[in-house]
């Protein structure tokens, strides 16, 4: 019915250029005809969709309730794309989203809908699922007018859901529940609207059930989309304004960004200009995502498309911008808080002779994701390399794992820290450093406690939703991570949200592998960000042979030193080759050791039998140790190999 | 259809018989006395023999079960390469022959006596030169020693490994202890003075106190040469697999070390001196083939999978070559009634490369590298000036573990033990001097006299 629609479009549009053609010059009608037909056959008059009857909106989801799934079905029920058994995932393009099943980048489809008679036009904003990506999200959500809150029938509502729900609440949304997978044999649609009611505090009533995988009650979404989701407010008599809400870098058209037009209109040819830097650019092409970029030479008040104007370094199209016409300048829009890194890693190339290539893979991946904070940093083990700050565990692994699949870089990442701070008391280093409160990134600079009235540390807001049966262990992990409990409630008979403030640093590393181990599957976490609280941090030094180790230099708290220092000494100790003298591996706080391993010494290492044939072997292996001596980091008069250091640094496989 | 010489060497068995007081004098030193161009124009000989009767649980050295007996083949393929090699080498004096493997004595004493003839027919070997054959200490293996002795074999070298009838299970040797007892009685009234035995330690469930005991036995009966091998344990054999699985237990690394002490300081009082790793002899009763190879001399490997170091100057070469031949006997035969030999492999060391193998064989040896025997090697770089101002190397002697003197450089007692924990830092000083010196006399090419480096 849809695709039948469409067809009828295209051949109105056909005729009206026949017609065209026909008036202007008669004897080429057979060419201009077949030529008109190649550039007419996708072309959309977007004039005839002013703002009412525009919706914009996007799908929130827990990871894995079907949301890539629903936008597959309504992108083929809408002729965006055929409908094919193919279409899975159709807007995550990422070999990381596809591999993960998750969404990083957000994507934007322009769907057409016919609706009681009317033409619709339907901007799906697609958005990663995880709080991680939240940055993305509340991007997404300024360009909208209403959401799809998609539930699994079988999990019921998890910790994502809740986080994405309040950022929708927040924006003032429309937000339309809707319940999927209800063909599943599990399906307990009833038991989730009962959730939803209870949390959310919206009428089960208002609740869609679906299956998005079978089709079933799609239909019904798109008619929720255009019936419960009002319009965007904007007026197409209004100067034209518009906001950037994403953007991307091509290697031949320089940045393409994704903006909403709030008000006026804007074509091919136009000169407008970036609120943000004053700068003034040629609009060379303009269109709808649907989802591929599909030039319509204007956009018009309400919708949402991409731009091309010439802009060359992404940094022109700063997210968040207001682009204007250059003759009607208006008042901002006010645009986005900077996303915030909470979780550092260092990166470094494998190989020194690696790190041109990996400062340019690092530098096109943050062309695309601009929350990504990158900052030089060097090692003496490890040589040059970067310390990046990422949203959160799950946004660092994603961004390398693309490092490591679209640039094909290698690289050794160390293990998480978290952005400490600290309040100074000398009056002389708050002179130095500007403010009485300074963050420490890179632990060798954590200030000497003499100098400083307290530390703080970031600290999150956790959501755990499991079974009530899981509340015990989950209880006693929270606790062992310094956690405090802030809320408990039953969302219905069987399971159990529950609200942790936690200190950022305790949850970065492994505590979401544990909470899914101990919970065999079931617990599901999310976090929001908490603001700081004093904490009583040490430094943390390993040594070896009584030599600091610079690289190894941690941040702790004193709680927490013990056990890990114990186990930053056992990774070493298990990754430093024996050696002609005994090596004391030892943690240190001060000048109190408060952990101790030994690396015994050789007592005998020389091969029994070398005779003739055995002389090309025994050089080879006596070559390559050579070799490896070259690369040796010298702490004292214990070599080190480089891989100790990785291992000790480097996040542990899971 | 045998050479006059030859024919005189097997007839005159007696002439190859030595005193205890004769042994080791003839063949000491010639090419440090006599410079450089010995260098190339001497060589020691090994012959590979392939074939075992089993399969040792701790080997995984290039031998073969066979199936069929084509022991004549293979002889008359021995005796091809060796004379081919030889021309190629043109080698005018083989110092010495060591018949190795596999089972060496399970070939017939013919076979080594056509190969010494093949020997004598190409290159000078001397009456005196030392002779070796690696022996297997069972009834068959010692019921042909006296053939091996008239075929022109003077020193046997015998696999005992073990005086534990348990252990040799374990081990899968096909003797017992008594056997092996017996066969060394007789390998002594054949050669007296230049027997020696194999012995392993770090066996399974061995420990200190009953190597010990093994040893003080050993020492009533062996003769004056004796090899202390710590068994190692090499991927894919099936004694690995067992320690892998749990199945059997060898000694931890300290035991094992301590087991290597005691040995060296028994041995000691007993008036063995160590002369080199895992190498004991009495009465100056060193191995002269072995000698060599740890003296970075020329060696000519011949047969299945056997290596060699030396110049063609037969095929206008001037380096010194590594060569392997090929593995596989029955493919190695086919090379050599095909073109003459089986070489699989022939890769031409560099200066450094020479040199890193001088130094690292001529540190196992207690003596080490006298100054003139580095000389020899390396004309324009001392001893000294290699390793004298190297910040590692002074830790090294400082601690007492190496030592740099008027003599030249070896380990120290000490030092010994842990001579593969000492090598990488010398081979990487090594490697800095020789490249610097090689810049610099990039720079000053033209004006400085180029001197050949020795092969």
């Amino acid at each position: 019915m849809h695709l039948k629609h469409i067809d009828t479009c295209y051949c109105y549009l056909l005729q009206s250029e026949i017609t065209f053609k026909l008036n202007g010059s008669g004897c080429t009608i057979n060419t201009k005809y077949n030529l008109n037909m190649q550039v007419t056959r996708d072309a959309v008059d977007l004039s005839k969709f002013p703002a009412d009857r525009i919706r914009n909106f996007c799908i929130i989801a827990h990871i894995d309730h079907g949301k890539s799934t629903l936008a597959d079905r309504l992108l083929e029920m809408t002729g965006a794309i055929a409908k094919t058994e193919k279409n899975k995932q159709v807007l995550d393009k990422l070999q990381v989203e596809r591999e993960r099943g998750i969404t990083v980048k957000a994507q934007t489809a322009s769907l057409f809908y016919n609706h009681e008679g009317q033409q619709y036009l339907l901007n799906l904003i697609d958005t990663p699922g995880h709080v991680d990506f939240s940055y993305e999200v509340s991007r997404s959500i300024s360009a909208c007018q209403g959401v799809l809150l998609i539930v699994d029938a079988n999990q019921g509502i998890q910790a994502q859901t809740v986080a994405n729900f309040y950022l929708a609440f927040e924006a003032q949304l429309a937000i339309i529940p809707v319940i999927n997978k209800i063909d599943l044999k599990n399906a307990d649609p009833e038991r989730v609207e009962s959730q939803i009611e209870k949390v959310f505090d919206i009428p089960r009533e208002e609740c869609i059930r679906i299956s998005a995988k079978l089709g079933t009650n799609v239909e019904n979404v798109l008619q929720a989309v255009v019936d419960r989701i009002p319009p965007p407010e904007a007026s197409i008599d209004d100067p034209f304004k518009a906001l950037v809400f994403d953007s991307n870098f091509d290697h031949y058209r320089g940045v393409v960004a994704n903006i909403a037009v709030f008000g006026g209109r804007v074509k091919k040819g136009d000169r407008i200009v970036s609120a943000y830097l004053g700068k003034t650019y040629e609009v060379n092409e303009l269109g709808l995502l649907r989802p591929d970029e599909h030039s319509t030479g204007k956009l018009f008040a309400g919708q949402v498309g991409y731009i091309v104007a010439g802009m060359k370094d992404v940094k022109e199209a700063q997210i968040g911008d207001t682009l204007y016409l250059q003759e009607q300048p208006v008042e901002a829009l006010p645009g986005f808080k900077p996303a915030k890194a909470m979780v550092f890693a260092g990166m470094y190339p494998m190989d020194q002779s690696e790190y041109q290539g990996l400062r340019s893979a690092i530098e096109k991946l943050t062309l695309n994701d601009s929350s990504v904070t990158v900052q030089r940093d060097s090692s003496l083990a490890l040589g040059a390399g970067w310390r990046l700050g990422f949203l959160g565990l799950l946004h660092m692994e994603v961004f390398n794992q693309r490092l490591e699949q679209e640039y094909n870089a290698s690289v050794i990442v160390t293990a998480p820290t978290v952005p400490y701070k600290a309040v100074l008391s000398s009056a002389k280093l708050i002179k130095e450093h500007g403010s009485k409160e300074i963050t420490i990134v890179n632990p060798a600079q954590f200030p000497d406690r003499t100098v400083v009235s307290e530390y703080l540390e970031p600290m999150v807001l956790g959501t755990i939703l499991a079974p009530d049966s899981y509340t015990g262990k989950i209880m006693s992990l929270c606790l062992n991570r310094r956690a405090v409990q802030k809320n408990m409630l039953y969302i219905d008979d069987q399971r159990v949200m529950m609200k942790y403030l936690f200190p950022l640093n305790e949850v970065v590393v492994d505590f979401y592998d544990l909470l899914k181990s101990l919970s065999s599957g079931y617990a599901s976490f999310d976090y929001e960000n908490a603001g700081y609280q004093a904490a009583d941090l040490i430094k943390m030094d390993i040594l070896l042979n009584g030599r600091p180790v610079e690289e190894l230099i941690t941040i702790v708290h004193r709680d927490r030193a013990y056990s890990s220092g114990k186990a930053m000494c056992e990774r070493l100790k298990d990754s430093i080759p024996r050696q002609m003298f005994e090596i004391a591996v030892q943690a240190a706080i001060g000048s109190k050791v408060i952990a101790r391993e030994t690396i015994k010494a050789y007592k005998k290492n020389v091969l029994a039998k070398c005779y003739g044939g055995d002389i090309t072997r025994k050089m080879k292996l006596l070559k390559k140790q050579a070799e490896g001596k070259k690369k040796m980091r010298l702490i004292g008069s214990v070599e080190v190999p480089k891989d100790a250091f990785i291992n000790v640094l480097k996040r542990k496989q899971k | 259809m045998m050479s006059l010489r030859a024919a005189r060497r097997a007839l005159s068995p007696g002439v190859r018989r030595f005193s205890d007081t004769s042994g080791g004098e003839i063949v000491e030193d010639v090419s440090e006395r006599t410079g450089c161009a010995q260098l190339t124009t001497q060589a020691s000989l090994y012959v590979h023999w392939p074939y075992c009767l089993r399969r040792c649980s701790y080997c995984n050295f290039n031998k073969y079960i066979s199936r069929d007996n084509n022991d004549h083949m293979m002889t008359e393929c021995l005796q091809k390469e060796t004379e081919t090699l030889l021309q190629l080498s043109q080698v005018s004096c083989v110092t010495s022959v060591f018949f190795g493997g596999g089972t060496p004595s399970l070939a017939h004493p013919s076979t080594v006596a056509a190969v010494l003839e093949t020997v004598s027919g190409q290159a000078s070997l001397s009456e005196k030169a030392e002779v070796t054959l690696e022996v297997n200490p069972t009834p068959v293996g010692m019921s042909k020693l006296e053939d091996f002795c008239r075929a022109g074999v003077n020193r046997f070298s015998i696999g005992v490994q073990s005086l534990q009838d348990d252990d040799l299970k374990i081990l899968g040797r096909d003797h017992s202890s008594r056997q092996a007892l017996q066969t060394i009685e007789e390998a002594r009234r054949l050669c007296p003075g230049r027997v020696s035995v194999d012995v392993m330690f770090g066996r399974p469930k061995q420990s200190v106190e009953s190597w010990e005991n093994e040893l003080s036995k050993l020492l009533r009966v062996c003769d004056d040469h004796m090899s202390l091998y710590q068994l190692t344990l090499e991927r894919g054999t099936q004694l690995f697999k067992q320690v892998q699985g749990g199945e059997v237990t060898v000694p931890a690394e300290d035991v094992t070390a301590e087991m290597y002490q005691c040995a060296r300081r028994t041995l000691h009082q007993h008036g063995f001196l160590q002369y080199e790793v895992s190498n004991f002899a009495k009465h100056k009763a060193v191995s002269h083939h072995n000698m060599s190879y740890w003296k970075g001399r020329q060696y000519i490997g011949v047969g299945p999978g056997a290596h060699g170091r030396f110049v063609l100057p037969g095929e206008g070469g001037v380096a010194r070559e590594a060569r392997t031949q090929t593995l596989e006997p029955d493919v190695w035969m086919r090379e050599v009634q095909q073109r003459g030999h089986g070489t699989r492999r022939r890769i031409q060391l560099n200066h450094l490369e020479l040199l890193e193998e001088v130094l690292v064989m001529g540190m196992r040896m207690t003596e080490g590298i006298n100054h003139k025997h580095w000389e020899l090697f390396s004309p324009q770089l001392s001893l000294r000036e290699v390793f004298g101002r190297s910040t590692d190397v002074q830790e090294l002697l400082q601690s007492g573990r190496l030592i740099l003197d008027d003599r030249g450089l070896r380990c120290s007692w000490d030092g010994l033990a842990l001579l593969d924990s000492m090598l990488p830092a010398l081979l990487v000083e090594l490697e800095r001097q020789i490249s610097q010196r090689l810049q610099r006399d990039h720079h000053t090419d033209g004006q400085t006299k180029k001197t050949s480096n020795p092969r």
